[in-house]
């Protein structure tokens, strides 16, 4: 095989890689989004926090890495209900310009309080799986990917049989589909709504702690999830299986663009490019693969 | 001869003036001796304050025609504010016309790239709206780092002095005269803006669209004329930022900008002229209060010495607009018509 086909696929690959976490954090916020209707701007911020509290809960405390995992992921879980608490409640059917500036206010917070409780320093995650790649027919791909990857499925799959087959997954998409249909049937919707922000924000923290293994942790963490918005709007705002579908669409889109025209124009077109993806998806189709088309007559 | 007890109008005309008492008149003439003389008696650095209070104002007031009386999301709104401020640098260094030229080509400038966003964003609402301004903000940043022998990139560009006509206004307290005349002027044309017809129909689409729509309203026509407005006072206001400060650096334009100016207005008060100035201002000036007050409690707690950096600023920010949202959504302009109107109706609080 000649090289050029051989770069054009391990740039596939690895953009599989972070297309998997790109729809990891796209879950997280379509969980919300679909079930309340918020778009919550401080989902990276809670990714940044989760990187930070694993990170500190294996090297100041010493916990095991799985069980720091799970610890990091009760206490983000926690932050999601107290969020919804004290946060969103009191919006209830305020504009919906209202609600979002609050996430954003909250997401200014959080990021401003975490500079000042962990500092500015760049800080490397002692990662649990070996760095040496894995070599499959010429094309590299590093263990950390294929463990990301393996989660990355292993979690759709729990999800996917959570929203399909338990009562509280029923409940979850009643109240998606119908709020008042769901009161009516005696689904507590407040509850709904408290788990559904913990999930969502156990879901980021997952995504939080596989950005930490690769990247370094710090403050700018909370800035990848701004670039998972794009795969949202790809795969239709308010669709799981899209965000899926867009997360790993975006991944792959983001590192061909970054191979083949950095050599061009110069770097960072990498970081640039799923907004000019996601500025074209709007422009074209703005209810992205998988969405509902909303008409309106006039 | 009936007695006048509160303030109410025979006609149409009266209600819509825009100064309607002699009290009001009279309130404004003071404040405005009072802004004549400050410079004469005051700290150099409170002049400095409020010239970045009047640059800020002009920049909300912006925002809010689109976001407040428009009802469109805007979150890209650094953007023309930083297309503004390159263009007066760039155009003012490289072919050393006077202001009149560059100021109002930075507006032109910014009102175009206003329209260019906007006609593409007449299909969105809402969430949509919000990610697609703030990608068009990431996409300006992205431009103003990377076109290296325009803008200088990340090494920032210098602008020159201005001067008025052969007079250089060189220091903090001359140029605080010329913006507080120009913001004087945005304020009233955005006032008077919203008495006629067109700031009528931006209102009617804020409200409902559809039904503006049937009332003969054209959406689309006003909607880009929102979005050209409004990035037109941005790209002023971008243009004095770029003669106040002299150097410009593509930090200056960032995301958390455009969130500054939309706490501005949810701060000030949405749909509220008089909101965007207290916004503003508050915004603003806030940063010094929360530096007095960490002074302060270094008094009380000596433990605290050499704690407050940046960051607290930015997290009292976040704080007071989540505050705001939830506890006082109609801001401070709502206060203040509450004060208002308590003092009007005295003794009877109804």
């Amino acid at each position: 095989m000649n090289t050029e086909f051989m770069f054009f696929i391990q740039l596939v690959v690895s953009g599989i890689a972070l297309g998997c976490l790109y729809a990891l954090i796209a879950v997280g916020f379509v969980l919300i989004l679909k079930a309340t209707g918020i778009m919550n701007f401080a989902q990276g911020e809670v990714i940044m926090l989760s990187a930070f509290i694993c990170y500190f809960l294996v090297t100041t405390f010493h916990v095991p890495f799985l069980v720091a995992v799970l610890l990091t992921g009760i206490i983000a879980g926690l932050m999601g209900i107290v969020t919804e608490r004290l946060i969103l409640r009191p919006m209830l059917g305020e504009p919906i310009f209202s609600v979002v500036m609050v996430t954003i206010g909250l997401s200014i917070f959080l990021r401003s309080m975490a500079g000042i409780l962990f500092g500015h320093n760049n800080l490397v995650f002692p990662s649990p799986f070996p760095t040496e790649a894995v070599k499959m027919g010429g094309i590299v791909v590093s263990q950390t990917e294929i463990w990301i990857m393996l989660s990355s499925l292993v979690l759709a799959a729990v999800f996917f049989i959570f929203f399909k087959y338990s009562r509280m997954g029923l409940a979850m998409r009643g109240t998606a589909d119908h709020q008042d249909v769901a009161l009516l049937m005696g689904i507590s919707v407040k509850q709904v709504f408290a788990l559904i922000w913990a999930v969502s924000f156990i879901t980021a923290a997952a995504s939080g702690v596989f950005l930490a293994n690769v990247m370094v942790i710090n403050l700018g963490l909370s800035v990848v999830a701004i670039g998972a918005f794009p795969a949202i709007v790809l795969g239709g705002l308010e669709s799981i299986p899209g965000a899926i579908v867009g997360g790993l669409a975006i991944g792959i889109i983001e590192n061909l663009a970054g191979g083949y025209l950095d050599q061009i124009i110069g770097g960072g077109v990498k970081d640039v490019t799923p907004f000019v993806v996601l500025f074209l998806v709007l422009m074209i189709r703005p209810y992205g693969l998988f969405g509902k088309k909303e008409i309106e007559r006039v | 001869m009936a007695i006048r007890s509160k303030t109410f109008s025979e006609s149409y005309h009266e209600d819509i003036k825009l100064f309607r008492t002699i009290w009001l008149k009279s309130w404004i003439g003071l404040f405005l001796v009072v802004l004549a003389v400050l410079p004469l008696i005051g700290d150099p650095y409170i002049v400095y304050l409020i010239n970045l209070s009047c640059i800020a104002t002009i920049a909300a007031l912006g925002l809010n025609i689109l976001t407040g009386f428009t009802g469109q999301i805007s979150l890209g709104h650094a953007a023309f504010f930083a297309i503004g401020a390159y263009a007066t640098a760039i155009i003012s260094n490289r072919f050393q016309v006077p202001f009149w030229v560059c100021l109002p080509a930075s507006g032109v400038l910014a009102a175009c790239a206003g329209i260019f966003v906007g006609i593409p964003c007449l299909r969105l609402k809402g969430l949509y709206l919000a990610m697609a301004t703030m990608s068009f903000g990431v996409v300006v940043e992205y431009v103003v780092i990377t076109w290296d022998n325009v803008t200088k990139g990340v090494r920032g560009i210098s602008v020159p002095t201005l001067s008025i006509f052969g007079y250089p206004l060189d220091s903090n307290n001359k140029i605080y005269y010329f913006l507080i005349v120009l913001t004087a002027l945005a304020i009233l044309s955005a006032a008077n803006l919203m008495r006629t017809r067109v700031g009528r129909a931006f209102i009617a689409i804020r409200d409902r669209d559809i039904a503006a729509s049937v009332m003969g309203v054209n959406l689309t026509q006003y909607k880009v004329m929102a979005f050209a407005i409004s990035s037109f006072y941005a790209g002023i206001a971008g243009g004095l930022y770029a003669y106040v400060m002299e150097y410009i650096h593509p930090e200056h334009f960032t995301f958390l900008l455009s969130v500054q100016y939309l706490a501005m207005i949810i701060i000030g008060g949405l749909g509220s002229v008089l909101g965007s100035v207290f916004g503003a201002v508050f915004i603003t000036i806030i940063p010094e209060f929360i530096k007095a007050f960490a002074q302060f409690l270094t008094l009380l707690f000596p433990a605290l010495q050499d704690k407050y950096d940046d960051g607290w600023n930015i997290a009292a920010f976040g704080l007071l607009i989540m505050l705001f949202l939830i506890f006082e959504p109609k801001g401070l302009s709502g206060i203040w018509n509450r004060i208002k109107t308590c003092f009007k109706n005295w003794p009877y609080t109804y």
